[in-house]
Protein backbone atom coordinates (compact mmCIF):
# COMPACT_ATOMS: atom_id res chain seq x y z
CA UNK A 1 0.00 0.00 0.00
CA UNK A 2 0.85 3.68 0.05
CA UNK A 3 1.19 5.73 2.84
CA UNK A 4 -1.79 9.00 3.43
CA UNK A 5 -0.44 12.15 2.36
CA UNK A 6 1.86 13.68 5.20
CA UNK A 7 4.02 16.89 5.56
CA UNK A 8 7.83 16.97 5.13
CA UNK A 9 10.20 18.91 7.28
CA UNK A 10 14.38 18.23 7.32
CA UNK A 11 15.59 19.37 11.11
CA UNK A 12 19.18 20.61 10.64
CA UNK A 13 19.26 21.13 14.68
CA UNK A 14 17.96 19.79 18.07
CA UNK A 15 16.55 23.00 18.14
CA UNK A 16 14.35 22.68 14.62
CA UNK A 17 12.77 19.00 15.93
CA UNK A 18 11.97 21.12 19.42
CA UNK A 19 10.23 23.51 18.10
CA UNK A 20 8.63 21.16 15.18
CA UNK A 21 7.45 18.92 18.18
CA UNK A 22 5.99 21.94 19.65
CA UNK A 23 3.82 23.14 16.61
CA UNK A 24 2.61 19.35 16.11
CA UNK A 25 2.79 17.34 19.14
CA UNK A 26 0.88 13.96 18.68
CA UNK A 27 1.02 14.46 14.80
CA UNK A 28 4.30 14.72 13.97
CA UNK A 29 6.74 11.24 13.59
CA UNK A 30 10.78 11.60 13.97
CA UNK A 31 11.97 9.68 11.51
CA UNK A 32 15.21 8.34 11.77
CA UNK A 33 16.55 5.45 9.63
CA UNK A 34 12.63 4.89 8.72
CA UNK A 35 13.25 0.56 8.87
CA UNK A 36 10.17 0.69 11.04
CA UNK A 37 8.56 3.86 10.52
CA UNK A 38 7.86 3.97 6.49
CA UNK A 39 6.33 -0.21 6.96
CA UNK A 40 3.69 1.06 9.13
CA UNK A 41 3.36 4.38 7.03
CA UNK A 42 2.87 2.36 3.58
CA UNK A 43 0.68 0.04 5.85
CA UNK A 44 -1.86 3.08 7.22
CA UNK A 45 -0.96 1.72 10.66
CA UNK A 46 0.35 5.41 11.19
CA UNK A 47 -0.88 8.26 9.59
CA UNK A 48 1.06 11.19 10.82
CA UNK A 49 0.59 14.78 9.94
CA UNK A 50 4.47 15.69 9.30
CA UNK A 51 7.45 13.67 9.10
CA UNK A 52 10.27 14.97 10.92
CA UNK A 53 13.26 13.79 9.37
CA UNK A 54 16.39 14.04 11.89
CA UNK A 55 18.44 12.36 9.39
CA UNK A 56 20.69 16.14 8.51
CA UNK A 57 21.72 16.76 11.92
CA UNK A 58 25.32 16.98 12.77
CA UNK A 59 26.55 15.21 15.98
CA UNK A 60 24.10 12.68 16.31
CA UNK A 61 26.03 9.79 14.42
CA UNK A 62 29.08 8.34 16.26
CA UNK A 63 30.48 6.15 18.85
CA UNK A 64 33.24 7.37 20.80
CA UNK A 65 34.90 6.01 23.85
CA UNK A 66 33.85 7.78 27.00
CA UNK A 67 36.25 6.13 29.63
CA UNK A 68 33.80 3.37 31.12
CA UNK A 69 31.14 3.81 28.72
CA UNK A 70 31.15 3.25 24.92
CA UNK A 71 28.59 6.07 23.75
CA UNK A 72 26.37 5.90 20.41
CA UNK A 73 24.85 7.86 19.41
CA UNK A 74 20.92 7.70 18.43
CA UNK A 75 21.29 8.26 14.52
CA UNK A 76 24.25 5.65 14.29
CA UNK A 77 23.54 3.37 11.66
CA UNK A 78 23.59 -0.64 12.57
CA UNK A 79 26.04 -1.22 9.93
CA UNK A 80 28.25 1.31 12.05
CA UNK A 81 27.73 -0.58 15.08
CA UNK A 82 28.06 -3.80 13.07
CA UNK A 83 31.55 -2.97 11.99
CA UNK A 84 32.92 -1.15 15.30
CA UNK A 85 36.12 -2.00 16.74
CA UNK A 86 34.77 -0.24 20.26
CA UNK A 87 31.81 -2.15 20.14
CA UNK A 88 33.42 -5.37 19.34
CA UNK A 89 35.52 -5.14 22.45
CA UNK A 90 33.57 -3.27 24.99
CA UNK A 91 30.23 -4.64 24.11
CA UNK A 92 30.24 -8.13 22.96
CA UNK A 93 26.59 -8.70 23.53
CA UNK A 94 25.54 -5.69 21.01
CA UNK A 95 28.59 -7.14 18.67
CA UNK A 96 26.79 -10.06 18.90
CA UNK A 97 23.36 -9.54 18.28
CA UNK A 98 24.09 -6.72 15.24
CA UNK A 99 24.24 -9.31 12.35
CA UNK A 100 20.17 -10.43 13.69
CA UNK A 101 19.15 -7.41 13.40
CA UNK A 102 16.80 -7.93 10.20
CA UNK A 103 19.31 -7.65 6.34
CA UNK A 104 22.40 -5.89 5.12
CA UNK A 105 20.10 -3.56 3.48
CA UNK A 106 18.15 -2.39 6.18
CA UNK A 107 20.95 -2.36 8.77
CA UNK A 108 22.67 -0.13 6.69
CA UNK A 109 20.18 2.40 7.02
CA UNK A 110 18.55 1.80 10.29
CA UNK A 111 20.11 3.24 13.15
CA UNK A 112 20.97 2.29 16.48
CA UNK A 113 18.73 4.57 18.43
CA UNK A 114 15.47 4.66 16.14
CA UNK A 115 15.65 1.01 17.15
CA UNK A 116 15.60 1.79 21.25
CA UNK A 117 13.34 4.59 20.72
CA UNK A 118 10.92 2.63 18.92
CA UNK A 119 10.55 0.24 22.08
CA UNK A 120 9.43 -3.19 19.42
CA UNK A 121 9.80 -5.70 22.41
CA UNK A 122 10.72 -8.28 19.87
CA UNK A 123 13.86 -6.01 18.80
CA UNK A 124 16.95 -7.15 20.25
CA UNK A 125 18.90 -4.00 21.03
CA UNK A 126 16.20 -3.12 23.79
CA UNK A 127 16.60 -6.24 25.42
CA UNK A 128 20.71 -5.84 25.06
CA UNK A 129 20.42 -2.17 26.91
CA UNK A 130 18.68 -3.53 29.87
CA UNK A 131 20.84 -6.72 30.14
CA UNK A 132 23.77 -4.25 30.19
CA UNK A 133 22.72 -1.26 31.96
CA UNK A 134 22.62 1.00 29.79
CA UNK A 135 22.08 4.75 30.08
CA UNK A 136 19.69 6.45 27.79
CA UNK A 137 20.29 10.49 26.59
CA UNK A 138 17.37 12.35 26.05
CA UNK A 139 16.88 16.26 25.24
CA UNK A 140 14.16 18.29 24.85
CA UNK A 141 13.99 22.06 24.87
CA UNK A 142 14.54 22.88 28.65
CA UNK A 143 17.69 20.31 28.78
CA UNK A 144 18.62 16.98 28.74
CA UNK A 145 17.93 14.35 30.89
CA UNK A 146 19.09 10.64 31.34
CA UNK A 147 17.44 7.49 32.07
CA UNK A 148 18.45 4.02 33.29
CA UNK A 149 17.53 1.44 30.33
CA UNK A 150 15.92 -0.61 33.03
CA UNK A 151 13.20 2.60 33.46
CA UNK A 152 13.14 3.35 29.76
CA UNK A 153 10.89 0.94 28.73
CA UNK A 154 7.39 1.45 29.52
CA UNK A 155 5.28 -0.79 27.13
CA UNK A 156 4.59 -1.97 23.66
CA UNK A 157 6.27 0.67 21.37
CA UNK A 158 5.72 3.00 24.90
CA UNK A 159 9.21 4.68 26.34
CA UNK A 160 10.27 7.29 29.14
CA UNK A 161 10.99 10.18 26.18
CA UNK A 162 8.48 12.55 27.30
CA UNK A 163 6.37 15.08 24.95
CA UNK A 164 8.81 17.64 23.05
CA UNK A 165 12.16 15.14 23.68
CA UNK A 166 14.01 12.75 21.45
CA UNK A 167 16.15 10.04 22.24
CA UNK A 168 19.94 11.57 21.29
CA UNK A 169 22.54 8.72 22.34
CA UNK A 170 22.74 5.51 24.12
CA UNK A 171 25.90 4.94 27.02
CA UNK A 172 26.61 1.39 26.93
CA UNK A 173 29.09 0.29 30.16
CA UNK A 174 32.01 -1.34 28.97
CA UNK A 175 32.39 -5.26 30.32
CA UNK A 176 34.44 -5.63 33.12
CA UNK A 177 36.85 -7.94 33.91
CA UNK A 178 35.41 -11.74 34.84
CA UNK A 179 32.14 -10.63 32.85
CA UNK A 180 30.98 -12.33 29.69
CA UNK A 181 28.07 -11.96 27.64
CA UNK A 182 25.47 -14.57 25.92
CA UNK A 183 23.39 -13.47 23.08
CA UNK A 184 20.92 -16.03 21.04
CA UNK A 185 17.57 -15.45 19.52
CA UNK A 186 15.33 -18.35 17.66
CA UNK A 187 14.00 -17.23 13.95
CA UNK A 188 12.37 -19.57 11.51
CA UNK A 189 14.19 -16.93 8.96
CA UNK A 190 17.48 -15.39 9.69
CA UNK A 191 16.93 -12.18 9.95
CA UNK A 192 13.49 -12.07 10.76
CA UNK A 193 12.03 -10.93 13.68
CA UNK A 194 12.80 -13.69 16.69
CA UNK A 195 10.49 -15.76 18.33
CA UNK A 196 12.12 -15.29 21.36
CA UNK A 197 15.69 -14.27 22.44
CA UNK A 198 18.03 -14.55 25.19
CA UNK A 199 20.79 -11.24 26.44
CA UNK A 200 22.56 -13.06 29.30
CA UNK A 201 25.19 -11.06 31.23
CA UNK A 202 27.55 -12.76 33.55
CA UNK A 203 29.86 -12.29 35.84
CA UNK A 204 32.29 -15.82 36.84
CA UNK A 205 34.22 -16.79 39.51
CA UNK A 206 36.14 -19.26 37.59
CA UNK A 207 33.56 -22.18 36.63
CA UNK A 208 31.22 -20.56 38.77
CA UNK A 209 28.70 -18.07 37.95
CA UNK A 210 28.16 -15.27 39.94
CA UNK A 211 26.41 -11.97 39.45
CA UNK A 212 23.52 -12.70 36.10
CA UNK A 213 20.99 -10.88 34.67
CA UNK A 214 19.05 -12.91 31.90
CA UNK A 215 16.91 -10.63 29.66
CA UNK A 216 14.43 -12.01 27.19
CA UNK A 217 12.92 -10.35 24.46
CA UNK A 218 9.43 -11.50 22.53
CA UNK A 219 8.48 -12.26 26.03
CA UNK A 220 6.40 -9.66 27.08
CA UNK A 221 4.99 -6.04 26.16
CA UNK A 222 8.58 -4.90 26.78
CA UNK A 223 12.37 -6.53 27.27
CA UNK A 224 11.81 -9.27 30.34
CA UNK A 225 14.01 -9.49 33.20
CA UNK A 226 13.88 -13.17 35.08
CA UNK A 227 15.98 -12.36 38.33
CA UNK A 228 14.25 -15.33 40.38
CA UNK A 229 15.75 -17.87 37.83
CA UNK A 230 19.56 -15.65 37.30
CA UNK A 231 19.39 -15.96 40.98
CA UNK A 232 19.90 -19.87 40.85
CA UNK A 233 22.83 -19.39 39.50
CA UNK A 234 24.90 -17.55 41.67
CA UNK A 235 27.73 -19.54 42.70
CA UNK A 236 26.55 -22.74 41.08
CA UNK A 237 28.71 -24.48 37.75
CA UNK A 238 27.20 -25.58 35.01
CA UNK A 239 25.52 -28.99 35.15
CA UNK A 240 22.56 -31.11 33.38
CA UNK A 241 20.85 -30.83 36.66
CA UNK A 242 21.31 -26.76 36.58
CA UNK A 243 20.04 -26.74 33.10
CA UNK A 244 17.04 -28.64 34.36
CA UNK A 245 15.82 -26.09 37.59
CA UNK A 246 16.51 -23.43 35.34
CA UNK A 247 13.71 -24.36 32.47
CA UNK A 248 11.43 -25.28 35.36
CA UNK A 249 12.20 -22.12 37.01
CA UNK A 250 11.53 -20.13 33.73
CA UNK A 251 8.39 -21.96 33.25
CA UNK A 252 6.97 -20.09 36.68
CA UNK A 253 8.60 -17.20 36.62
CA UNK A 254 7.78 -15.81 32.52
CA UNK A 255 4.52 -15.30 31.12
CA UNK A 256 4.78 -14.85 27.77
CA UNK A 257 2.03 -13.93 24.99
CA UNK A 258 0.72 -15.94 22.56
CA UNK A 259 1.00 -14.94 19.07
CA UNK A 260 0.86 -16.62 15.16
CA UNK A 261 4.27 -17.92 16.02
CA UNK A 262 4.24 -19.80 19.05
CA UNK A 263 1.66 -19.79 21.79
CA UNK A 264 2.87 -19.11 25.38
CA UNK A 265 3.86 -22.63 26.67
CA UNK A 266 6.18 -23.05 23.69
CA UNK A 267 7.77 -19.78 24.23
CA UNK A 268 8.09 -20.89 28.15
CA UNK A 269 9.89 -24.26 26.64
CA UNK A 270 12.07 -22.27 24.27
CA UNK A 271 13.23 -19.70 27.58
CA UNK A 272 14.70 -22.90 28.96
CA UNK A 273 16.44 -23.94 25.37
CA UNK A 274 17.84 -20.69 25.18
CA UNK A 275 19.54 -20.35 28.92
CA UNK A 276 20.73 -24.13 28.14
CA UNK A 277 22.12 -23.05 24.49
CA UNK A 278 23.44 -20.03 25.91
CA UNK A 279 25.14 -20.59 29.03
CA UNK A 280 26.67 -24.08 28.26
CA UNK A 281 29.53 -22.35 26.27
CA UNK A 282 30.00 -19.21 28.33
CA UNK A 283 30.57 -21.88 31.10
CA UNK A 284 33.11 -23.33 29.15
CA UNK A 285 30.74 -26.84 29.03
CA UNK B 1 0.61 22.23 4.97
CA UNK B 2 3.00 21.47 1.73
CA UNK B 3 2.96 18.06 0.92
CA UNK B 4 5.20 18.58 -1.71
CA UNK B 5 9.13 18.51 -1.39
CA UNK B 6 11.80 19.69 -4.14
CA UNK B 7 14.67 17.07 -4.45
CA UNK B 8 17.94 17.26 -6.60
CA UNK B 9 20.04 14.32 -6.51
CA UNK B 10 21.88 11.90 -9.18
CA UNK B 11 20.54 8.49 -10.35
CA UNK B 12 23.10 6.46 -12.02
CA UNK B 13 25.18 9.24 -12.58
CA UNK B 14 22.77 12.00 -13.99
CA UNK B 15 21.44 14.58 -12.05
CA UNK B 16 17.96 14.53 -11.45
CA UNK B 17 15.91 17.68 -10.45
CA UNK B 18 12.59 16.72 -9.09
CA UNK B 19 9.20 17.77 -6.53
CA UNK B 20 7.58 14.67 -5.23
CA UNK B 21 4.78 14.22 -2.69
CA UNK B 22 6.50 13.59 0.38
CA UNK B 23 4.91 10.43 0.99
CA UNK B 24 6.09 9.00 -2.39
CA UNK B 25 8.98 6.58 -1.64
CA UNK B 26 12.09 6.50 -3.30
CA UNK B 27 11.19 3.19 -5.53
CA UNK B 28 8.11 4.93 -6.67
CA UNK B 29 9.95 8.12 -7.45
CA UNK B 30 12.60 5.74 -9.52
CA UNK B 31 9.87 3.84 -11.18
CA UNK B 32 7.09 6.37 -12.13
CA UNK B 33 9.47 9.86 -12.46
CA UNK B 34 12.01 8.52 -13.87
CA UNK B 35 10.78 5.92 -15.83
CA UNK B 36 13.16 3.47 -14.23
CA UNK B 37 11.61 0.01 -14.04
CA UNK B 38 14.03 -1.93 -13.11
CA UNK B 39 13.59 -1.81 -8.76
CA UNK B 40 10.54 -3.89 -8.10
CA UNK B 41 7.80 -3.20 -6.30
CA UNK B 42 6.98 -6.20 -3.61
CA UNK B 43 5.56 -6.23 -0.58
CA UNK B 44 6.40 -2.49 0.26
CA UNK B 45 7.25 -3.24 3.68
CA UNK B 46 10.51 -4.44 4.17
CA UNK B 47 10.18 -7.81 4.01
CA UNK B 48 10.64 -9.23 0.38
CA UNK B 49 13.88 -7.47 -1.08
CA UNK B 50 12.48 -6.52 -4.84
CA UNK B 51 13.26 -2.78 -4.30
CA UNK B 52 17.33 -3.22 -3.35
CA UNK B 53 18.66 0.05 -4.75
CA UNK B 54 22.23 1.52 -3.98
CA UNK B 55 22.19 5.02 -2.22
CA UNK B 56 25.54 6.84 -1.67
CA UNK B 57 27.62 3.18 -2.14
CA UNK B 58 25.29 1.15 0.26
CA UNK B 59 21.92 -1.08 -0.65
CA UNK B 60 18.73 0.15 1.12
CA UNK B 61 15.10 -1.20 0.58
CA UNK B 62 13.49 1.26 -2.07
CA UNK B 63 10.32 1.14 -0.31
CA UNK B 64 11.60 1.82 3.10
CA UNK B 65 13.34 5.77 2.35
CA UNK B 66 10.76 8.48 1.39
CA UNK B 67 12.61 10.21 -2.24
CA UNK B 68 12.79 13.33 -0.02
CA UNK B 69 15.52 11.58 2.21
CA UNK B 70 17.06 10.78 -0.98
CA UNK B 71 18.09 14.77 -1.63
CA UNK B 72 21.43 14.77 -2.41
CA UNK B 73 22.01 11.01 -2.61
CA UNK B 74 24.13 9.39 -5.38
CA UNK B 75 21.39 6.24 -6.11
CA UNK B 76 22.59 3.84 -8.36
CA UNK B 77 20.07 0.98 -9.62
CA UNK B 78 19.88 -2.35 -11.82
CA UNK B 79 19.91 -0.16 -15.06
CA UNK B 80 23.38 1.67 -13.68
CA UNK B 81 25.01 -1.18 -12.53
CA UNK B 82 24.56 -3.03 -15.98
CA UNK B 83 25.24 -0.21 -18.17
CA UNK B 84 28.83 0.28 -16.73
CA UNK B 85 29.17 -3.55 -16.86
CA UNK B 86 30.21 -3.56 -13.06
CA UNK B 87 27.98 -6.56 -12.42
CA UNK B 88 28.77 -8.02 -16.07
CA UNK B 89 30.34 -11.33 -14.72
CA UNK B 90 27.64 -11.64 -11.96
CA UNK B 91 24.82 -11.68 -14.50
CA UNK B 92 26.56 -13.70 -17.17
CA UNK B 93 26.98 -16.61 -14.21
CA UNK B 94 23.10 -15.85 -13.35
CA UNK B 95 22.06 -17.10 -16.81
CA UNK B 96 24.37 -19.86 -17.31
CA UNK B 97 23.37 -21.08 -13.73
CA UNK B 98 19.74 -20.69 -14.59
CA UNK B 99 19.67 -18.63 -11.43
CA UNK B 100 16.40 -17.06 -12.11
CA UNK B 101 13.30 -18.22 -13.33
CA UNK B 102 10.04 -15.22 -13.56
CA UNK B 103 13.16 -12.84 -12.56
CA UNK B 104 11.32 -10.51 -10.51
CA UNK B 105 13.96 -10.67 -7.49
CA UNK B 106 16.83 -10.95 -9.52
CA UNK B 107 17.89 -7.17 -9.72
CA UNK B 108 17.53 -6.80 -6.06
CA UNK B 109 19.75 -10.04 -5.66
CA UNK B 110 21.63 -8.96 -8.05
CA UNK B 111 22.60 -5.83 -6.34
CA UNK B 112 22.71 -7.43 -2.96
CA UNK B 113 25.08 -9.89 -4.20
CA UNK B 114 27.08 -6.98 -5.80
CA UNK B 115 27.78 -5.75 -1.61
CA UNK B 116 28.39 -9.14 -0.76
CA UNK B 117 31.40 -9.34 -3.15
CA UNK B 118 32.70 -5.84 -1.68
CA UNK B 119 32.24 -6.13 1.58
CA UNK B 120 33.12 -9.90 1.96
CA UNK B 121 35.09 -11.47 -1.25
CA UNK B 122 35.69 -14.88 0.49
CA UNK B 123 31.97 -15.93 2.22
CA UNK B 124 31.36 -18.95 2.25
CA UNK B 125 28.30 -20.76 1.06
CA UNK B 126 26.10 -20.49 4.39
CA UNK B 127 27.74 -16.76 4.07
CA UNK B 128 26.36 -15.58 0.63
CA UNK B 129 22.62 -17.18 2.26
CA UNK B 130 22.96 -14.91 5.08
CA UNK B 131 23.08 -11.97 2.87
CA UNK B 132 20.83 -12.88 0.37
CA UNK B 133 17.92 -13.76 3.56
CA UNK B 134 16.98 -10.41 2.74
CA UNK B 135 16.38 -11.21 -0.57
CA UNK B 136 13.15 -13.14 -1.26
CA UNK B 137 12.92 -15.95 -4.47
CA UNK B 138 10.16 -17.63 -5.08
CA UNK B 139 10.80 -19.88 -8.03
CA UNK B 140 14.68 -21.18 -7.54
CA UNK B 141 15.05 -22.13 -4.18
CA UNK B 142 18.69 -20.46 -4.05
CA UNK B 143 20.73 -23.10 -4.91
CA UNK B 144 21.27 -21.95 -8.45
CA UNK B 145 21.71 -18.44 -7.24
CA UNK B 146 24.51 -19.35 -4.59
CA UNK B 147 26.07 -21.00 -7.49
CA UNK B 148 26.64 -18.16 -9.74
CA UNK B 149 27.78 -16.10 -6.52
CA UNK B 150 30.73 -18.78 -6.46
CA UNK B 151 30.80 -19.08 -9.90
CA UNK B 152 31.11 -15.65 -10.52
CA UNK B 153 34.15 -15.39 -7.77
CA UNK B 154 36.38 -18.25 -9.69
CA UNK B 155 35.97 -15.79 -12.90
CA UNK B 156 36.76 -12.82 -11.19
CA UNK B 157 39.82 -14.35 -9.81
CA UNK B 158 38.88 -12.55 -6.42
CA UNK B 159 39.28 -15.73 -4.36
CA UNK B 160 42.73 -16.24 -4.61
CA UNK B 161 43.42 -20.07 -3.36
CA UNK B 162 40.21 -21.06 -3.00
CA UNK B 163 39.28 -20.06 -6.92
CA UNK B 164 40.46 -22.78 -8.02
CA UNK B 165 37.96 -24.87 -5.06
CA UNK B 166 34.91 -22.75 -5.98
CA UNK B 167 35.62 -23.56 -9.67
CA UNK B 168 35.57 -27.49 -9.44
CA UNK B 169 32.51 -27.71 -7.60
CA UNK B 170 30.83 -25.45 -10.09
CA UNK B 171 31.67 -27.99 -12.52
CA UNK B 172 30.46 -30.93 -10.61
CA UNK B 173 26.84 -29.50 -10.13
CA UNK B 174 26.90 -28.35 -13.92
CA UNK B 175 28.27 -31.96 -14.89
CA UNK B 176 24.67 -33.24 -12.62
CA UNK B 177 22.58 -30.84 -13.90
Amino acid sequence: MKPAPFGYARAATLDDVFSLLAEHGDDAKIIAGGQSLMATLNMRLSEPEILIDINRIDGLAGIEDTGDTIRIGAMTRHVDVEESHLVATHAPMIAAAMEHIAHPAIRNRGTFGGSIAFADPAAELPACAVALEATMHVAGKGGTRDIAATDFFKGLYETAVGEGEILTAVSVPKIAAGWKSGFMELARRHGDYAIMGLCAHLQFDGAKFGDTRLIFFNAGDRPVSAPQTAALLNGQSWSGELSEKLSASLKEELDPPDDLNADGPMRKHLAGVLVKRTLAPLAGA
Amino acid sequence: MDKNVDISLTVNGEKITKRVEARTNLVDFLRYDVGLTGSHVGCEHGVCGACTIRVDGRIVRGCLMAAAQADGADVWTIEGVTETGEIRALQDAFVERNALQCGFCTPGMLLTIAELMERKPDASRDEIREYISGNYCRCTGYQAIVDAVEMTRGTMGRMGASAGKTGASVGRKGASA
